[in-house]
């Protein structure tokens, strides 16, 4: 049973649908990311599982009871808010307390309670400090301290890194991922940034337009993306608009470019199969893209022209022309090539996925 | 804080097994029966308006609404026809009009040159220029009478100087009233414009100006339309200062007759029923203005500028003639300012029956200031004033308090709209009017208080005064408030922390600053209060205020000064505190 389950929710301001039918499960112990770009619902969804909002309809359950109308302060979940939060008029060590205090805890468990919170996000020492005396980094580990001091059912996170610069962001984001870890915490966690979420969540919902569009492993989601909108929103992508060959056999799919004219098959599952001469679109990563090499047999071996070579430090962003149809590549090295140049690019097979076209 | 904590939220002992089982409470869902503090609270709200502000303004209706027991539009139809009252409402209507106007021409260049200039002296001037916000319309009155009177002090200089048989000026009508007028209340367009300005993104007035608008266009089309809900919030609060002015058109408004003056004499007349009838008029005629204002503001707020913007630099003022002229300007204008509370000063050392015609007085004693410290009689009109404003302050304080924490909870939005008006009600009517209704409605006995009669107690004062000041203590709280994060509460509550926790915990110490600052200001204007002590003060507990105008009758003119100076004196200290607190909040 997971341990937290929505049903259907939606959520209306006025007159946007901020969240619309989103129904999603999350088993305990997990790392659960909602990924999305601003407006898109994720935070409006994450308010209401920690009961800062309520849905217009639809069920939250936990722990197989409903706590849809459960008041935030009864749930005990843990929350981490984008700005924090901290009590201005408390100190480093009341407000890591804040929540052990409204649970009427004797003193001497308080102190015990806090202060491991405060080692586990390395602030030991700083319990007399005003909040504001802080920098952005430690202000968000006291936040943090002050969500999982009350040991917390399920530890929520606002977007709680996008206030710190980014060398910052990346050891946190270490930092985090161990310590729920190792608390055995169940967390959902919201950003709109898809590196962040990639290298924190076990898995991700992407959400746009107030829906889920797709929920899966994050190797998943960037390797198979099941429509246009992910695909766009998770990095780079070669869009190729196409239209499914009748000459398809049941376990490959052939596929005719619209723009170059090329024949492109791919392996096609079944729930991949595409109708029968209606457009649909083909994605292949920049860095699954093969320049030259192959034989006469390789399949998908389109002859292409040069355009444009980007330098990138590590990579090498290559800008290709097969007949009209554009592509981009990402190498390692350039190989020697420039603009201009002919070469042989290969798509491989098993690296194209066909997406729903919304 | 442990044991505090436990007597708030005795009998929610299922909280204390939520750590070691984070769910079981929500399979167990429980009814809490505990008397909730919020109940009590809504009491609190509902009985203090139903009997201050409702049940009064109801019953003064009713009564302009009857004649001898009968419902009748006699009382109406008589006051109306009256020439007298036609006039006195023309008169109050105009001079207000008219002194918006003037205010605006005085307040709204001193702020823009205080805003965008600077030249020697400007923060002390700056600071000077709100004087007049903290006197007290009568002492301010009756140091206009000393300064510019006909028997003032400049009035013999001229005498002096120019060997006239007369005074060359009288301080009396329409320019008398607008003059005074001006002097008290441009300070409302001055602050309200330069906070308005402080606020305005400079980069917008560059942007303008980039795009080719020069400098008068910009001023007209980018920073005047951002200005407009700080000009409209000055000329209301202008407005409804200028109908509820008594001191002033009592004093020196020779044959100008306003509303208020006009609500006095009936009432000192015995003519109850006019007295009420024009209560209502003037009572209608004010909320009007109020709801006028407050829809145009309505459709001219402008959302909140970017906030990464910064405000326009000042500018010096160097050019050798613009710079003299900036210096004389200011002096000019600092001596306008505190030549009123110098002479006030002055007088105060007068001996008494001494200053005849002398341009100065002649002689200087200690006499008028022992008087009143050591004549009983004389002195106890400071502890009444301090006893009835600590009392009324400290109330309005409490008061708000319950608001707010009625107000905090979501939801609602109906109720608390009906909430905030019933609030605001009290300060949008003249005290002429707040004064007049109290009386009414508790001076026999009343469904409300049974045999208990308010008037003639010592009560009455306090209570107007309660329920004039106390919005002033609301909207200080309130602004506070709005500052909040509301992130700030939602984390408490995430952190397990209920309503009265989060109210307790964290809005109340994050508030309490601007509340306090709030009432130490309702608490000085109460100290001088005049407009409502006048017609329901007991003789045996008499203001500040009433001293003053009583000695004034008697020509004690040094002792009326004195009772000024210490008043000012008090409010002066009492406003070093508030701004030390104001300091404190930032």
């Amino acid at each position: 049973m997971p341990l937290l389950s929505l049903k259907n929710l939606s959520k209306r301001f006025d007159k946007t649908q901020a969240v619309a039918d989103v129904s999603l499960e999350v088993e305990r112990g997990e790392f659960f990311g909602l990924l999305g770009p601003s407006g898109c619902g994720k935070t409006t969804t994450l308010r209401m599982i920690s009961g800062l909002g309520k849905p217009d309809a639809g069920l939250i359950e936990f722990d197989g009871s409903d706590i849809t109308n459960l008041p935030a302060e009864r749930r005990g979940f843990g929350m981490v808010f984008q700005n924090y939060a901290l009590f201005p008029h408390l100190n480093v060590f009341e407000n890591a307390a804040f929540g052990l205090r409204a649970r009427h805890k004797p003193n001497s468990e308080i102190r015990e309670r806090v202060n491991s919170a405060l080692d586990l996000v390395q602030l030991p020492g700083y319990e007399k400090r005003r909040v504001d005396e802080l920098s952005g980094g430690q202000q968000q580990r006291v936040a943090i301290a002050r969500a999982i001091a009350i040991e917390p059912a399920l530890l929520l996170f606002d977007e709680p890194l996008s206030n710190l610069d980014v060398t910052l962001r990346e050891a946190t984001r270490v930092e985090l991922r161990e310590l729920v870890a190792r608390l055995g915490l169940t967390a959902v966690y919201v950003t709109h940034d898809q590196e962040e979420a990639f290298a924190l969540c076990d898995r991700i919902s992407v959400m746009g337009g107030g829906r889920i569009l797709q929920t899966g492993q994050p190797r998943e989601l960037y390797e198979r993306p099941a429509q246009l909108s992910v695909a766009r929103f998770l990095g780079r992508n070669n869009l190729i608009r196409a239209m499914r060959l009748s000459s398809s056999r049941s376990d490959a799919g052939e596929f005719k470019t619209l723009e170059g004219g090329h024949t492109i098959r791919i392996q096609v599952g079944e729930r991949d199969l595409a109708p029968l001469n209606q457009p649909c679109i083909l994605a292949i990563r920049p860095e699954h893209v093969v320049i030259g090499g192959g034989n006469n047999n390789t399949v998908n071996a389109l002859a292409a022209e040069v355009r444009e070579i980007n330098f990138a430090g590590a990579t090498s962003s290559i800008k290709l022309d097969a007949n009209g149809l554009l592509l981009e590549a990402l190498t390692l090295e350039a190989n020697g090539l420039s603009a201009g140049a002919h070469c042989t690019v290969i798509l491989p097979p098993e690296r194209i996925s066909l997406l729903k076209n919304e | 804080m442990t044991s505090k904590g436990e007597t708030e939220t005795r009998g929610n002992g299922d909280a204390e097994n939520m750590h070691d089982l984070p769910h079981s409470r929500l399979t167990s869902p429980r009814l809490r029966v505990s008397p909730s503090p919020r109940l009590i609270l809504w009491l609190i709200v509902a009985v203090v308006l139903l009997y201050g502000v409702v049940y009064p303004n109801f019953h003064v209706v009713v009564a302009s609404l009857q004649r001898e027991g009968y419902w009748s539009l006699a009382n109406y139809r008589e006051v109306l026809s009256q020439s007298i009252v036609l006039e006195s409402i023309f008169a109050s209507v105009g001079v207000s009009v008219l002194t918006v106007l003037f205010c605006a021409a005085v307040g709204v260049p001193l702020a823009f040159l205080f805003e965008r200039y600077t030249f020697p002296a400007r923060r002390l001037l700056a600071a000077l220029a709100a004087l007049p916000l903290v006197l007290p319309p009568l002492v301010g009155t009756v140091a206009f009478i000393f300064l510019f009177g006909e028997s003032g002090i400049l009035a013999r200089l001229a005498q002096s100087i120019f060997a006239l048989e007369n005074s060359p000026w009288s301080l009396r009508g329409w320019p008398a009233l607008l003059f005074f007028h001006t002097y008290t209340m441009y300070p409302f367009f001055y602050m309200l414009t330069g906070a308005g300005l402080r606020r305005i993104d400079a980069s917008l007035a560059e942007a303008g100006q980039s795009l080719g608008a020069g400098k008068t266009r910009v001023l007209a089309l980018v920073v005047l339309p951002q200005l407009t809900p700080s000009l409209i919030a000055a000329a209301l609060l202008t407005f409804m200062t200028s109908m509820a002015s008594f001191s002033a058109p009592l004093l020196f408004g020779g044959g100008v007759r306003v509303l208020t003056l006009e609500i006095y004499t009936a009432r000192q007349r015995g003519d109850a029923a006019v007295a009420v009838t024009e209560t209502v008029i003037l009572a209608v005629i004010s909320l009007s203005a109020l709801i006028v204002f407050q829809r145009y503001e309505g459709t001219r707020r402008f959302a909140a500028a970017a906030l990464k913007g910064a405000t326009k630099k000042r500018q010096a003022i160097a050019a050798g003639r613009a710079r003299a002229f900036a210096i004389a300007g200011g002096v000019i204008f600092s001596l306008l300012l505190i030549l009123p509370v110098a002479t006030l000063v002055l007088v105060s050392f007068a001996s008494e029956g001494r200053w005849t015609v002398q341009t100065f007085p002649p002689s200087y004693t200690l006499a008028n200031y022992i008087k009143i410290f050591s004549d009983w009689r004389a002195g106890e009109v400071f502890l009444n004033s301090l006893a009835m404003s600590a009392i009324a302050a400290a109330a309005a304080l409490v008061w708000s308090f319950c608001v707010a924490a009625v107000m905090a909870r979501k939801g609602g939005h109906n109720w608390k709209r009906v909430l905030s008006w019933l609030i605001l009600v009290p300060w949008a009517l003249p005290g002429t009017v707040v004064a007049v209704s109290i009386a009414e409605a508790y001076g026999q006995p009343s469904p409300l208080l049974g045999s208990f009669i308010l008037v003639g107690t010592f009560w009455i004062l306090p209570v107007v005064y309660f329920l004039r000041f106390m919005p002033l203590v609301v909207r200080a709280l309130q602004a506070s408030a709005e500052q909040l994060d509301p992130a700030l509460e939602e984390a408490a509550s995430s952190l397990g922390a209920r309503w009265w926790r989060r109210f307790t915990r964290v809005t109340l110490p994050l508030v309490w600053p601007g509340a306090v600052a709030g009432t130490l200001l309702a608490f000085v204007i109460a100290l001088g209060e005049y407009v409502a002590s006048v017609l329901v003060f007991v003789p045996n507990n008499r203001p500040i205020s009433i001293a003053i105008a009583s000695e004034l009758r008697d020509f004690n003119l040094g002792t009326a000064a004195a009772y000024g100076v210490v008043l000012m004196v008090m409010i002066g200290v009492v406003m070093m505190v508030a701004t030390r607190l104001e300091r404190l909040r930032t």
